[in-house]
């Protein structure tokens, strides 16, 4: 029995018997932990952890960026009326807005999100949870790495040039078209997700390959711990998606530039087609995007309840089903295009039912901390918050499946809530909950739990006050993509100064009055600005967590307390191999295979 | 996780994979296809720097180093195969499953070029299909040949593994430089089928579906023949015999998705998208 029996596997001195190492003298100490040089080392790398720390910090890079432009736009809604987004005449730049949430969307997605949870814990923590040295393809690992990176400049500078790529992360022709965006931008972007879709397609045959061949011997499928779960459904829905996305960004590409007609009514094409192309990749993309963050949920659960997880075959067979259900289900994005109502039925039943393998996993959570010995710890802060906003995205989820419900609320912030609950709180706070409960796995450094903790509570109540009235401006009408809201109308004239306190009194007012339950009537007509206003305060919290999260990381990396192989005490019915390891891992861990009773 | 699982990480066996060398064409490659990226959109729409057309000149450079990595990329993968021989049996599987994932991509790839045929096909915005005024290429005219080359080349393919197999080398080598052979002549029937269509690229949602379609599968056509010229290069220098070809088995793997590819597009858009419109006059 060694569950227990630390930093073993990692002093084998298995003497190269494959060959590799030989080429420069060191064919005799093949230990797994010699590193080569600095550009060798970081820009050559075929070791999947180098790799994966190289995804991590771009992806805290990425989504330092993202929320940039984030920041800007709520600073922007703040208050009625245009005052950043101006033209050099001080009229109002709708474009730049378009410019603005189109960047931050496809950054978020394409460079924050995937890269950090398939690309960063993916790559570190499948092959150390499957007792694999190393990934099956580790030069194929690199490339999807520095594919990102091109990509990622040619995005940026999609921002900046002409008129910039204002299309919405959906690039939906024809205002994608060369009539709705002239110039270089548009087919920038579409270069940018080419090589991002590369880099995704590549990653996910490497991550298949991995989990299919590289397993210790003894582990079967149905012992394998679900964060590999969540990436192997993850890997296929990549591969299935993504290139029919390149598919359709192909034919927008040649639309623009060289004269077909794919999306062009004028030539006999169909601009409903593209839609029915990019959501037949958009969908399982949001799955792509969760499923890694329902591994690492599980996984925090099971260790700080120190329970097994409840249902484990339940878990990993209830996101195969999202993986399958989600290739059905994609014209639910696109219900106001004018389908019959038969198509808009099946859309809606099919869209319901994956409710159901959605509530098999909440309450499997739920039912593995049930009677369970809790810590409550960073990372299991972080995976409860994940837990009850995702339910919430999902439960918004529900309500916009139903097609004659989402006529109305279609293209208005209850969308942006919704999916903002669902990613912003929902795949994002695993990205924490990963970085908090690996950090010290990865770095050998443990992160300062008492600003863990604080990090998290800023962060949950700034998100929650972005998002939440986010809801209540959809349902009243606000529609998403605009730069601009109708004015309420303030007793008098005020500069920004008078007006903030003013709106911020007027809040806490009604704040008091509802937990108090005294009716209260409002002075002014709020209209949208109210909700408006609370959004963008949470935003600026939110960023102030994210700064407080930047020093957090610094302090770990240069001040964290050392930790051992088992820091979390991780208790033997809910171990996986990464704990059997040292802090940080050997350069190349499990030269002895571990086998699995 | 599961309900109690034990691991032993002592009485293991040294683990059997292929740990690769740190390599620079992963890099160097990244921002190859950056730069054809870049070229491609400065050829698109016409960038001059003084007066210099920039463009084209970006693409060329990028498709150049792109290929250039590719050459020098597998020329490792191949000296760590056939020289180290450090592909391990489990190390050639891993790249069985590699190869039949990329196919997989490949063909959803296709997939989004299917849809938009028959979106456009089976609802056409002018309310028939083929659009008004089209004049059709007959399928059981040159299509049909060329389906029969192709399927040819699938027999002859196969005839190359047999030979493999029976580490009968001089045979196996006359069947792939057949197979080349084949592929090259489909390739120059397509071009004299482009050349003599009797619509243009720009005439509308037929000819786009037509020529996007078609073309991508003679692109990978070109692919799977050059893929499929360097395993004759391979099989003459001696790189394969009965046990060690995985090389050649994903050049005709691909091959046969080319070729399947091809029967659809046949069927489909050829045969059953010609409809009653009326056949090009040669």
């Amino acid at each position: 029995m060694s569950t227990t029996d630390v930093t073993a596997a990692s002093h084998s001195h298995d003497h190269d018997h494959h060959g590799e190492h030989d080429h420069n003298g060191h064919g005799h100490d093949d230990h797994g932990d010699h590193k080569p040089g600095f550009f060798t080392r970081w820009f050559c790398s075929t070791n999947h952890k180098d790799i994966g720390t190289l995804y991590i910090i771009f992806s805290i890079f990425a989504g330092i960026v993202g929320g940039f432009f984030s920041m800007y736009m709520r600073a922007e809604l703040q208050d009625p009326g245009v005052q950043y987004m101006l033209n050099s005449d001080g009229t109002p730049n709708g474009q730049m807005w378009n410019v603005f949430i189109t960047a931050h969307g496809l950054i978020m997605v394409f460079f924050v999100v995937m890269p950090g949870l398939i690309g960063g814990f993916g790559n570190w923590f499948v092959p150390l949870m499957i007792g694999a040295p190393d990934m099956a393809f580790p030069r194929l690992n690199n490339i999807s790495f520095w594919l990102i990176i091109p990509a990622f400049l040619l995005l940026v500078a999609s921002a900046m040039v002409g008129s910039g790529a204002g299309t919405g992360w959906t690039v939906y022709p024809p205002l994608s078209s060369i009539i709705g965006h002239p110039d270089m931008s548009v087919d920038m972007a579409i270069f940018a997700l080419h090589l991002a879709g590369a880099s995704s397609i590549l990653g996910a045959a490497n991550f298949i390959t991995t989990i299919f061949n590289m397993r210790a011997p003894g582990m079967t499928l149905h012992k394998m711990p679900l964060f590999v779960w969540g990436m192997l459904v993850t890997a296929f829905l990549l591969v299935l998606a993504v290139p029919v996305l390149g598919g359709a960004i192909t034919m927008l590409l040649t639309d623009r530039n060289f004269g077909t007609a794919f999306f062009n009514p004028e030539g006999g094409g169909d601009p409903v087609l593209f839609q029915h192309l990019f959501w037949f990749f958009g969908h399982p993309e949001v799955y792509i995007m969760i499923l890694p963050a329902f591994g690492i949920v599980s996984h925090i659960i099971s260790t700080f309840s120190r329970k097994p997880i409840f249902g484990y075959l339940g878990m990993a067979y209830a996101m195969v089903a999202i993986g399958f259900v989600g290739f059905v289900v994609w014209a639910h994005h696109m219900y106001t295009v004018g389908m019959s109502a038969s198509v808009l039925g099946y859309f809606t039943a099919a869209t319901l039912i994956i409710a159901v393998p959605t509530g098999i996993k909440i309450f499997s959570w739920i039912a593995t901390m049930w009677g369970g010995s809790i810590t409550f710890t960073t990372p299991m802060l972080w995976a409860i918050g994940f837990i009850v906003l995702f339910t919430i995205g999902g439960v918004t989820g529900v309500v916009l499946a139903n097609a004659g419900m989402d006529v109305n609320l279609h293209d208005t912030y209850y969308v942006v809530a919704h999916f903002h609950y669902v990613l912003s709180l929902g795949a994002v706070f695993a990205l924490f909950a990963g970085f908090y409960y690996w950090i010290g796995k990865m770095s050998g450094r443990q992160y300062p739990e008492f600003w863990g903790k604080v990090h998290f509570w800023l962060t949950f109540i700034g998100v929650n006050l972005v998002f939440f009235p986010q809801h209540f401006l959809g349902l009243a009408g606000m529609p998403r993509r605009i730069i601009d809201y109708p004015a309420p109308l303030l007793p008098k004239d005020m500069n920004w100064t008078e007006r903030t306190l003013y709106m911020t009194n007027e809040s806490w007012v009604s704040f008091k009055a509802w937990v108090t339950g005294t009716p209260y009537q409002s002075a002014i007509d709020w209209g949208f600005h109210g909700w408006n206003f609370i959004s963008s305060m949470g935003a600026y919290l939110s960023g102030a967590s994210v700064i407080l999260f930047i020093f957090i990381v610094f302090y770990t990396l240069f001040f964290g307390r050392r930790v051992g192989a088992n820091y979390w005490d991780v208790a033997p019915n809910t171990m996986t191999l990464e704990w059997t390891v040292s802090s940080p891992p050997p350069f190349h861990q499990f030269t002895i295979q571990p086998t699995v009773k | 996780m599961a309900d109690y699982i034990e691991y032993d990480t002592t009485n293991g066996k040294p683990h059997p994979y292929h740990l690769v060398r740190p390599s620079a064409w992963p890099l160097i490659s990244s921002f190859a296809a950056g730069l054809l990226a870049v070229g491609a959109v400065l050829f698109m729409h016409k960038v001059e720097i003084r007066d210099v057309p920039v463009g084209l000149k970006g693409v060329i450079l990028g498709a150049l180093s792109v290929m250039a990595c590719m050459f020098f990329w597998w020329k490792d993968i191949i000296h760590e195969g056939v020289v180290e021989k450090a592909h391990s049996p489990i190390a050639k599987i891993g790249l069985r499953y590699g190869m039949m994932l990329f196919i997989a991509s490949e063909v959803m790839f296709f997939v989004a070029f299917f849809w938009a045929f028959f979106s456009a096909s089976l609802f056409p915005v002018g309310g028939i299909w083929p659009p008004e005024g089209i004049h059709i290429i007959p399928a059981f005219d040159l299509p049909l040949l060329m389906t029969m080359i192709l399927l040819l080349s699938g027999c002859t393919v196969t005839w190359a593994h047999h030979a493999l197999l029976d580490n009968k080398i001089a045979e196996a080598s006359k069947a792939l430089i057949i197979t080349v052979g084949l592929g090259v002549v489909f390739l120059g029937f397509q071009v004299y089928e482009y050349v003599h269509a009797p619509f243009a690229f720009k005439d509308g949602i037929f000819a786009s579906t037509f020529f996007m379609a078609t073309g991508f599968h003679g692109f990978h056509v070109f692919v799977g023949t050059v893929f499929l010229f360097v395993c004759w290069l391979r099989t003459v220098k001696g790189h394969f015999n009965a046990e060690n070809h995985f090389g050649f088995e994903a050049a005709a793997w691909y091959w046969h998705f080319v070729d399947v590819v091809w029967l659809f597009l046949f069927v489909a858009v050829y045969w059953w998208g010609a409809g009653d419109a009326p056949a090009a006059i040669h």
